[in-house]
């Protein structure tokens, strides 16, 4: 009885609805905690609130003469961060972003690769966790000083490639992690399902373990890419970088009392951050909408 | 493909066993199941939980091997699944959630590389009252439409076999009916051979030409009944008489394990 798929063989067929949910429930609330505004009112308020709150801070700085120095006012970081924007802030923006989007993009898909794969043997798999569970609590923005000795200097052209390293270090494992997670689900009815109409290993990854492991690699990326922004700008600060990036300049504008450029520079970073969230919250809503 | 004489079984099943090497030790489910199913014939094997009916389903279909027998369809022994031959429809429809309905019909025609057959689909979702439904994912629907969906994902391979599991299970008694009606409608327009597992006595006399009994621990052939109801079956001939008192010999048979009857070995 050769042709009898492996995995079902020897499996007692049951049938839980939730039984991909053995190995961990997803929690998806990170991703649908937004909920859109609907009314005019709900707007109107959210608006209302955010005008509140910027004119509130402004007005008790004036009130309490607070130096801009010691906490800046709003005005004053919006008009810091409208000055000269391109100049101050758009080379460092691009910078941080480029080793931000590099870094993911070689983190997140050697993660991705090796999830499929060490989930195919669970033997694998335990050799290879403690290593794992190295990498995903050691900040990587450590290593930093020491990719910049060793690294060759301006691999492609760039100076940036010792933080690349470090972001792909970051958020990769953030990824195989979760991804792996994903993977692990397995839903045998599902799979009987394919077999019976005769799909091969391949098909069964393709159109049934990928697309439940899905949601579990979307929530991977979206975490993977934070902590990238974070041990991008983080890297930036420890290491004098030539190359610039935003976390260079908090610690430039830093050194020269430049509290406003400093917190418009925050803004900027916080901007990156939300975007990754919602850039997430997006791609979570059309792809794996089915989980929620 | 081997043609089958007249009178020789589509399905023979030679003395299946199964043994799980379970986690606290070995689980005998099947214990020396011998049983034919004939050509257009609808079979329901009917048990209580965990009596092993679903692994012989299984078995059926080339999804388990046995621990000892074998089992011959078109007179060739089972060895793996038999996308052609046979299809499945699976306790509580088994949709695929991330794809709208339309897209778990094409699924198989995507796992067999075919070309999607438009003309069949759109008849069989308007038999099955689901035209309009295309696009709506399985979460929207009621159980009894996800239920019907996969009923048209399993006919539009146009399958000798069927092969179903339970398939009415987790429905509420009133669209149990309707599906049973549903099915025997489709049954009767094709030449289909259908085994059929449920744990409803009622349902499997409403349904079948013969109800196969097990009991449970390990899986044991207890009877055979031929069921001679006419065709077309209607709801009303469920609250008769002679279908209650089947129902009541087949509850006693379940509950004896089997020893009421001695089972005829040939």
């Amino acid at each position: 009885m050769s042709e009898v798929p492996s995995e079902l063989r020897d499996e007692i067929p049951s049938f839980d609805e939730h039984s991909y949910h053995d190995h961990g429930a997803l929690d998806w609330s990170a991703l649908t905690s937004i909920r859109t505004a609907k009314s005019a009112l709900e707007i109107g308020t959210i608006v209302a609130v955010a005008v509140g709150v910027f004119w509130g801070v402004e007005g008790i700085l004036r009130w309490a003469k607070t130096p801009s120095y010691v906490f800046p006012k709003p005005t004053q970081i919006v008009s810091a961060l409208t000055t000269d924007f391109g100049i101050r802030y758009g080379h460092h923006l691009w910078v941080t972003t480029q080793e931000f989007l590099m870094g993911v993009a070689i983190g997140s898909t050697i993660g991705l690769l090796l999830a499929a794969v060490i989930t195919q043997k669970p033997f694998v798999e335990k050799i290879v966790a403690p290593y794992i569970i190295i990498l995903v609590t050691t900040p990587m923005l450590a290593l930093v000083p020491f990719l910049r000795l060793s690294l060759p200097k301006g691999i492609g052209g760039l100076g940036i490639w010792p933080i690349v390293f470090a972001v792909a270090l970051a958020s990769g494992p953030m990824v195989l992690i979760n991804a792996a997670t994903g993977f692990r689900r397995t839903d045998l009815a599902k799979i009987a399902l394919a077999r019976s109409y005769g799909a091969s290993t391949f098909q069964i990854f393709r159109k049934i373990r990928f697309p439940l492991a899905l949601p579990m690699i979307i929530v991977g990326y979206m975490v993977g890419s934070i902590f990238g922004l974070l041990t991008a700008v983080g890297s930036e600060m420890a290491s004098a970088s030539e190359e610039g990036g935003l976390g260079h300049q908090l610690i430039f504008f830093a050194s020269l009392i430049q509290v406003p450029e400093f917190w418009a520079t925050i803004v900027i970073i916080a901007a990156l951050g939300v975007s990754i969230y919602v850039v997430f919250y997006f791609v979570g809503k059309r792809w794996a909408s089915w989980e929620a | 493909m081997v043609l089958t004489a007249a009178g020789e079984p589509k399905i023979r099943v030679q003395g299946a066993t199964k043994i799980y090497q379970g986690k606290t030790g070995p689980v005998h489910a099947l214990d020396n199941i011998s049983v034919d199913v004939h050509d257009g014939e609808l079979v329901c094997i009917l048990g209580p939980s965990g009596c092993g009916k679903t692994t012989l389903l299984w078995a059926l279909g080339g999804l388990h091997a046995l621990t000892r027998g074998q089992i011959l369809v078109d007179g060739e022994p089972v060895k793996g699944p038999r996308p052609q031959a046979m299809g499945f429809i699976f306790q509580d429809a088994n949709l695929l959630p991330w794809r709208n309905l339309r897209q778990n019909i094409e699924f198989p025609f995507e796992i067999k590389h075919r070309p999607v057959d438009r003309r069949r689909i759109e008849a069989l979702l308007g038999e099955t009252g689901l035209a309009g439904f295309e696009n709506a994912y399985p979460r929207e629907l009621s159980g009894g439409m996800q239920q019907r969906a996969s009923i048209v994902r399993a006919l539009a391979q146009d399958p000798a076999i069927l092969l179903m599991d339970e398939p009415f299970g987790q429905l509420d008694a009133f669209t149990r009916d309707e599906m049973n009606l549903l099915l025997l409608r489709l049954w009767s327009e094709t030449d289909k051979t259908i085994v059929f597992v449920t744990h409803n006595i009622s349902e499997a006399i409403f349904l079948a030409d013969r109800v196969v009994v097990m009991t449970p621990r390990p899986g044991r052939l207890a009877h055979v009944y031929d069921i001679e109801l006419p065709r077309p079956r209607t709801i009303e001939m469920t609250f008769e008489p002679d279908f209650i008192e089947l129902i009541q010999d087949i509850k006693r048979t379940v509950e004896a394990g089997g020893r009421r009857h001695v089972v005829e070995v040939e």
